[in-house]
């Protein structure tokens, strides 16, 4: 198994890989042999994140807010406590705060700083949250990324902004949609997109069913 | 963040559907790195999004606005491993070079083994 070495054809051997990878794999394979890591428990982490967690969760809880007033109320109060009623819980020890959006005021969420965001109940951040522009962008012209995001508020529509950290990470319960009535609680976690439970969009219309 | 900012200045914002988290699987693994260590009690939740912020803002002081936001997330965690003892920026280089080598060593389709890339007075001691 020795015998690459002084081979002057370069097509048969693996391609070089990139920086990047080159020094996570250093970084990986030295905390391995301190037995601070383990591919094993890195591999389940991943796909807990890739797979398992993701914003369905945040729809989960939208939704019940949405058909359980008591539960609305203890969300609100109390996001932490009311999300891991669903066994959401976060792996930070973060506070969460829910953010409910009314036909007066429409919350949206930034990290300005970093790229905090809610992991256990939206998985995790999309690209464009964790990009330059939108954590700038946000603060200083809400209501300009509001319109690229294809939301249109209304003059009298209050924008609140709120920078997450990493103690509190903010959920938006956004507005029911109309003509949702007689929809059961999966149906509507069906129609909570992530972006309106970061802030960015509203929830899906329900498709129209012949009565 | 003070006086009048130059909207018009500012790159748009990159947009995406509700697809995959990651863009590359290196950016997978620099992201359980992170949190494993975290719950191995390795340094606090804190220490990490300071060190994430302050590399982030760093970036953004030099006018840097392309490197990618997992690109900064690794340099992040490579500066706070070391603060914490864990692996030192020279550990880290040299065993970045021994994998660079052993890739390059390796036959097309065999798996890549970290002997390969060992100077020869330290394979196998």
């Amino acid at each position: 198994m020795s015998g690459g070495h002084g081979h002057d054809h370069d097509d048969e051997y693996t391609a070089p890989l990139g920086e990047t990878q080159l020094r996570v794999k250093a970084l990986e394979s030295l905390l391995t042999e301190k037995g601070l890591v383990d591919p094993q428990a890195l591999a389940a982490l991943i796909d807990l994140y890739e797979t398992r967690v993701g914003p369905r969760n945040g729809a989960r809880v939208v939704a019940r807010a949405w058909v359980d007033p008591a539960y609305r109320k203890r969300l609100l109060d109390n996001a932490s406590a009311a999300i891991a009623e669903f066994g959401f819980t976060g792996r930070q020890g973060e506070d969460m705060v829910v953010l409910e959006n009314t036909p007066r005021v429409h919350n949206m969420v930034v990290c300005t700083l970093c790229s905090c965001y809610p992991w256990p109940v939206l998985g995790l951040p999309p690209v464009w949250y964790k990009s330059p522009p939108y954590r700038s962008r946000a603060v200083l012209d809400p209501r300009g990324v509001l319109k690229e995001f294809g939301v249109a508020l209304a003059d009298d529509v209050e924008v609140r902004v709120w920078d997450s950290t990493a103690e509190v990470r903010y959920l938006v319960l956004p507005e029911r949609p109309p003509g949702t009535e007689g929809l059961h609680e999966d149906e509507l976690a069906a129609l909570v997109t992530r972006d309106s439970m970061i802030g960015v969009g509203r929830p899906k219309a329900p498709e129209r069913r012949p009565r | 963040m003070s006086g009048r900012p130059d909207l018009d200045a500012l790159p748009a914002i990159p947009r995406d559907a509700e697809g995959p988290v990651f863009a590359e699987p290196w950016e997978a693994q620099a992201f359980a790195l992170a949190v494993r260590l975290h719950e191995r009690g390795c340094f606090t939740w804190r220490e990490w999004t300071d060190a994430l912020a302050a590399e982030i803002g760093a970036a953004r002081q030099r006018g840097d606005t392309t490197t990618g936001y997992y690109a900064h997330w690794l340099a992040a965690l490579e500066k706070l491993v070391a603060a914490k003892g864990l692996a030192s920026a020279e550990d880290l280089r040299r065993r970045r070079d021994e994998w660079d080598r052993a890739v390059r060593a390796t036959p097309h389709g065999r798996p890549i083994e970290l002997a390969r890339g060992q100077e020869p007075g330290a394979r196998g001691a």
